[in-house]
């Protein structure tokens, strides 16, 4: 009952969203179509292109066939390469915007699915040790280090990693220039100079908030109840700790996920990895809107998604919800 | 009760001294405290709060909490050294031969297990019994502990059981490897009088069945000396005596221990009824208000006269909160209204004059929350003397100084301090002074004492008393507990899941024949006499206390 | 034998070294509950930082200059690492020691209870502040004066591609870098600055409005603050930016923009924050009771609830501030944030990330971007540490 209500509200605001992103795109001034041809474009041009986007029709109606077409997988065609078959004159292989993203997209969610791969583990391991040995010299230490990377720009860290991974020790590659038909090993390779960089920010981040739900859940009364009864160390951590740490951990690694999605668009500019955010970021400088609309759209729904994951996953982890009285 | 003093020793302490962490450095607990205790026999340890019972209860385990550590002295557990043992040794004892009952059993209780798992760990983990043995016993000891559905009621989750059940299934837990002493660290101190009861009498049939010596710890003089062989008195980590329960009750032998049992004597001469016509200060007539669709109060009506203290007891969730929130026109009433000296009162107080509002004024259960931390004592009283009287300067000041006077608070030392640099007894008096600066007929006097250690709630109702006797105030005095009913209340309200189940003189309510519940409420007070619950337990039988009683009515 | 293998041998090697170091500990201590309660782990975290600290002191021993004549820029950035660390903590420790004698009773106070790290972090805010306002004093150059050099080497030596003139270098079209690091505090520091006090003028405002009135305002703000916030904020600011460099018809109008637009995105997070914040005073019992005592909207707000909230607002401040200090930078490295002819941190690291390769030829050369992205980097963390202490104390507090 309470998942349906989520999920619905998870819609909800995928829509509101959208709606967003849709109204902030049409406060260009000028319309498309001047985009498009350009400045020395005659109004007859201008005004047939018009038609053909249907830009002479309301706002709303607008949205929602903006919204079908999205729907249905049609991100509509980006503007370069509009101007592109423009100028060239005609010419059908015009690639739209959703197969100029797919392959893209692909590439985003192999980073991220490496990077999670090593960092949550990495994280919640760490973050647990810091918390079972508080305030101790590892601890501290695990503080201040981490309290650094949160605080660094995201290229600040890359380029270190560049300066002694690459540089100073070739050991790995540091542009990583993927393509297709590449072996796995290969694209791993490649690959996991920007998964390391991206680590360190969502390691620190994820490691801090494991460490503060644990130390939250070590000082309630049932596990010291729990020592009391002479119960070994390990067993306090496993059977006592540990179920109940599970919906605070699943909400630290869902929301430090989510947070990935953001520092994607900068480690992808650093190591020209060949992703949505790189592509988003060059579609912004060329003022590529459908692009750009279509980017910030997954991007948002990946953030939603993500969200709506931790927080469905910590009620059906909470014992209180799955026996209810 | 035996002498038990004649058997052996079990737990031996000598001159035992505890230190916690605040501030990077070491500040002592408890400063040299000695603690003998015979096999099988109960001791109470009181103080209250800040006097470190609880810290050296733990210590009794060989344990500390985080921050705290022993810093000398001796324990010695049947010839086991634990100051000094291995945590591997400490653990074989832990739940085995030592176990503990923590004050809230909800929290205590983990909510990813169920209590028979809960239950079995201990004798699994140490090897006395096997998963199967423990869960059969579990459900023996529920039974014996008068738990309802003995035989189910251990597959459920903590939440799925009420708090005084979870209580004694606690118990149950302490029981289950048989062990030599059990800590009882205030385990009835969150629970409901009528539901205490329970609880207390299910503890003394089990400790005595099974000859467990215990530990009990609490601040309640009257819960004590129904459970302990002998007492203990603390304070501020020292100890101020110790003897047998009886001799304790009857002849205290230091100042501090005499001044707790005073407390309990504390009583104001009885009133003459008010005049027939009088009209009443303030009068709830037929008062039914709701928290969004759920009825919380049905029907309430009653009178305060002038200078008259009405006191309304009742349980938690019994409304007597509510009632005060619809005076003060926080929660406007669905249906109903309240009169200040014969005149409707506006239901919102949005709606209410400035007149109106300086009437009725309130005093909080939490000193903490009811002065804003950042204003100095001076401010804080200051401003309903401006706002109210529109006094500034100097005659503002002369006031403030005058209101510190009555509350017995020397102005000049206290005028500049924040809440923060005053004890909870004092910052009571500032929230009293605050109420009086507004000089109203009307105090709504919610919980007021329930936060404080028994000599400062003494004080703060001797105040209340004289300032009603000076000032003409009347009270609203919300409570629930009995004795602070005795010692200031004229009238009594009884009120029972929203709705008003008695009402009456303070000497006609405290004699009998009373309402079913009134009797309940009343008798599930404890008293001082050691024997109050044998005999109690020997008038009603053990099916005629608490839930069980009260769910009959 | 591959790094991987070394690796192991290593961990193996302090594994055995932890449990030999702890049955020595137990042997000579005579079983003290130190070494007799000690886990293995903890042991092997012993032995682990050991070895790392042997290492560390060898390899700082080791030759940063080849036989040849050839720099080691492992080693040589290497001690520049560990320099840096000790004068930092020598400056933080004299830092503190001055702070404890010198000033009023009350901050000396709060000197003597500061940990390293804040005391540091106080230091590298206050020098930021200082080169940040006296920019122009400090700086040898404009940030705009472009001179003949271009791609001036660092260093200083004309032996080597340097300049005397330049310490720093010269940058693709002549500019001074010494002066443009320089003036990058004034404007990076600056505009993030202006932006954070922006975002929380506007959040901090509607978002106690909302705890003190609650009903439909707070249901309609918090509804739009949770649709902003589901979008990531860098790709919602990214979004803005486009459309706004599509209004902006001169480059110090982006900026502009870039300010306003942070603002307005940040100050979804400054708005639940000082909402929450606000919910939990306004349900205290001094609030209830000024509420009884019939006293207006004004003085329920500036009164009784804002004087409570400056602790966790401050805080709060300081995290927003990196925040948006850190956006700002990656904006700016990404080519849409502060526009030249405006010298800042993050388009220096983009403009000079290439100098990266040279590093084994020339380490200073190889560490300007690093220096740019370090100043950034620098000033958050600063700003991170004071802002623990600052949260740590105030938790303290509360027990």
């Amino acid at each position: 009952m309470i998942i349906a209500q989520r999920l619905a509200l998870g819609v909800l605001t995928l829509i509101v969203v959208s709606m967003v992103i849709f109204g902030a795109v049409s406060m260009l001034p000028g319309d498309f179509a001047e985009a498009i041809l350009g400045q020395g474009a005659t109004p007859q041009a201008v005004a047939a292109i018009r038609r053909d986007l249907g830009l002479d029709e309301p706002a709303i109606l607008r949205y929602f066939s903006w919204l079908g077409d999205t729907l249905r997988g049609d991100l509509g065609v980006s503007y370069a390469q509009m101007n592109f078959q423009s100028n060239m004159g005609g010419g059908d292989n015009l690639r739209t915007v959703a197969s100029q993203i797919a392959p893209r997209f692909a590439n985003t969610m192999f980073l991220a699915g490496v990077t999670a791969c090593i960092a949550v583990p990495f994280a919640v391991g760490l973050g647990i040790l810091a918390a079972l040995f508080r305030n101790s010299a590892f601890d501290k230490a695990a503080n201040v280090s981490t309290l650094s990377s949160i605080s660094s720009p995201e290229f600040f860290l890359a380029y270190i990693l560049i300066l002694f991974l690459a540089v100073l020790n070739p050991v790995l590659p540091s542009l990583s220039n993927i393509y297709e038909g590449m072996t796995l090993s290969e694209r791993l390779e490649k690959t996991l100079l920007p998964a390391l960089t991206l680590t360190l920010v969502v390691t620190a981040h994820m490691m801090r908030m494991t460490r503060a739900a644990i130390i939250n859940l070590l000082a309630s009364p049932y596990i010291e109840m729990a020592r009391l009864k002479g119960v070994s160390p390990m067993r306090v951590i496993v059977r006592h700790a540990l179920p109940n740490a599970l919906a605070p951990i699943i909400n630290v690694v869902a929301l430090n996920l989510a947070y990935l999605i953001t520092g994607v668009v900068v480690v992808e500019v650093v190591f020209v990895y060949p992703g949505i955010g790189q592509l988003f970021v060059d579609s912004v400088k060329n003022r590529d809107i459908p692009v750009v609309q279509a980017c910030c759209l997954i991007f948002a729904a990946a953030y939603i998604l993500l969200n709506l994951t931790a927080d469905i996953l910590s009620i059906l982890s909470n014992p209180r919800l799955r026996h209810p009285k | 009760m035996t002498d038990t003093t004649a058997r052996p020793v079990l737990l031996q302490m000598r001159d035992i001294r505890i230190e916690g962490r605040s501030d990077e450095t070491w500040t002592p607990i408890i400063n040299g405290v000695d603690l003998t205790l015979h096999k099988g026999e109960v001791l109470g340890l009181i103080g209250e709060s800040g006097a470190g019972k609880s810290t050296l209860g733990l210590a009794a385990m060989g344990f500390t909490r985080d921050g705290v550590r022993i810093s000398g002295g001796s324990i010695t557990f049947d010839g086991i050294d634990l100051v000094n043992a291995s945590a591997e040794q400490k653990r074989q004892l832990l739940g085995k031969r030592i176990a503990y009952v923590a004050q809230s059993a909800a929290a205590s209780f983990n909510p990813a297990h169920k209590l028979i798992d809960q239950h079995a760990e201990a004798p699994v983990a140490h090897g006395t019994a096997t998963r199967a043995e423990a869960e059969e016993d579990g459900i023996e000891l529920y039974r014996k502990l008068r738990l309802p559905n003995p035989d189910e009621i251990g597959f459920r989750y903590p939440h799925q059981v009420s708090g005084g059940q979870l209580q004694r299934a606690m118990v149950a837990m302490a029981m289950s490897c048989r062990p030599d002493l059990i800590i009882f660290d205030e385990p009835t101190t969150a629970l409901d009088v009528t539901t205490q009861i329970e609880v207390l009498a299910a503890i003394r049939h089990i400790v005595a069945e099974f000859d467990t010596a215990a530990i009990y710890i609490t601040h309640d003089l009257a819960v004590v000396a129904q459970m302990a062989d002998r007492i203990k008195v603390l304070l501020r980590g020292d100890e101020v005596e110790e003897s047998d329960t009886r001799s304790m009750l009857e002849q205290p032998q230091e100042d501090y221990t005499k001044s707790l049992w005073a407390v309990r004597e504390f009583q104001r001469p009885d009133k003459p009824p008010p005049a027939v016509d009088a009209t009443p200060v303030i009068s709830v007539q037929g008062i039914t208000a709701a928290y969004g669709k759920i009825d919380v109060l049905h029907d309430v009506s009653f009178d305060i006269h002038a200078g008259r203290t009405v006191a309304v007891v009742g349980e938690s969730g019994s409304g007597k909160s509510t009632a005060a929130r619809v005076i003060t026109g926080l929660l406007p009433p669905r249906v109903g209204q309240v009169e200040l000296d014969g005149e409707t009162l506006p239901l919102d107080y949005r709606k209410r004059s400035k007149d109106q509002l300086r009437q009725v004024q309130m005093i909080y259960q939490m000193a903490d929350t009811a002065l804003n931390p950042r204003k100095t004592i001076g401010e804080i009283i200051g401003r309903p003397v401006q706002f109210y009287m529109g006094l500034r300067g100097r005659r503002k000041r002369d006031r403030v100084a005058e209101l510190l006077d009555q509350i017995e608070l020397p102005p000049e030392t206290y005028l500049d301090r924040l809440p923060s640099e005053l004890s909870g007894g004092q910052k009571q008096r500032i929230g009293i002074a605050r109420a009086l600066a507004a000089e109203p007929r009307f105090i709504i006097c919610d919980e007021v004492t329930s936060a404080l250690d028994q000599l400062v709630a003494e004080g703060i109702l001797r105040l209340l008393a004289r300032l009603q006797d000076e000032l003409g105030l009347s009270y609203m005095f919300i409570t629930h507990d009995l004795a602070t009913v005795r010692s200031i209340a004229d009238e009594v309200v009884v009120m029972k899941d929203g709705r008003v189940v008695e009402q009456g003189p303070k000497p006609e309510m405290f004699r009998p024949p009373h309402h079913p519940y009134t009797d309940l409420l009343l008798s599930s007070v404890p008293e001082m006499d050691p024997d109050w619950l044998t005999n109690l337990l020997k008038e009603r039988g053990v099916d005629d206390i608490g839930d069980a009683s009260a769910d009959k009515i | 034998m591959s790094v991987w293998t070394m690796i192991l041998i290593a961990l193996v090697a302090i594994a055995v070294a932890a449990w030999v170091g702890r049955f020595v500990g137990r042997r000579a201590t005579g079983n003290a509950p130190r070494f007799r309660d000690m886990p293995y782990a903890v042991a092997f975290g012993y032995a682990f930082v050991l070895a790392l600290l042997v290492w560390a002191v060898w390899y700082y021993l080791q030759p940063a200059v080849t036989e040849a004549g050839a720099p080691v820029a492992g080693v040589t950035f290497f001690r520049w690492a560990v320099h840096a660390l000790i004068v930092f903590a020598i400056a933080a420790f004299l830092f503190r020691l001055l702070g404890r004698h010198v000033g009023t009773s009350a901050t000396r106070k709060l000197f003597r209870h500061m940990p390293l790290t804040a005391a540091f972090g106080v230091l590298v805010i206050l020098v930021y502040a200082i080169l940040a306002i006296f920019a122009p004093l400090i700086a040898p150059y404009g940030q705009a004066v472009v001179f003949d050099q271009v791609n001036a080497l660092p260093g200083g030596n004309p032996a080597t591609g340097g300049n005397p003139a330049h310490p720093l270098g010269t940058d693709q079209i002549g500019r001074d870098l010494l002066s443009r690091l320089i003036y990058g505090a004034q404007n990076t520091v600056g505009i993030a600055f202006v932006t954070t006090l922006l975002a929380f003028v506007l959040g901090g405002s509607l978002g106690f409005l909302a705890a003190v009135l609650r009903g439909w305002f707070d249901q309609l703000m918090s509804r739009a603050v949770d649709v902003l916030m589901a979008i990531p904020s860098l790709i919602f600011a990214l979004l803005l930016m486009t459309i706004a460099s599509a209004w902006a018809t001169q480059s110090w109008m982006l900026t502009v923009y870039m300010v306003f637009i942070i603002a307005v995105i940040d100050s979804t997070r400054v708005f639940r924050l000082s909402r929450a914040v606000g919910m939990n005073i306004v349900v205290m019992d001094y609030i209830e009771a000024a509420k009884l005592r019939g006293e207006g909207l004004g003085y329920l707000i500036f009164r009784e609830i804002l004087p409570n909230a400056y602790a966790p607002l401050l805080a709060e401040f300081g995290l927003r501030f990196c925040f948006v200090f850190l956006t700002i930078a990656s904006l700016s490295f990404l080519g849409v944030g502060i526009q030249p002819p405006l010298a800042d941190w993050g388009t220096m690291v983009r403009d000079l990330a290439q100098f990266i390769n040279f590093a084994a030829f020339s380490p200073l050369t190889a560490a300007l971007p690093i220096m740019a992205a370090g100043a950034i980097a620098l000033l958050t963390v600063a700003v991170n540490f004071v802002v623990d202490w600052m949260l740590h104390r105030s938790s303290g507090l509360k027990e």
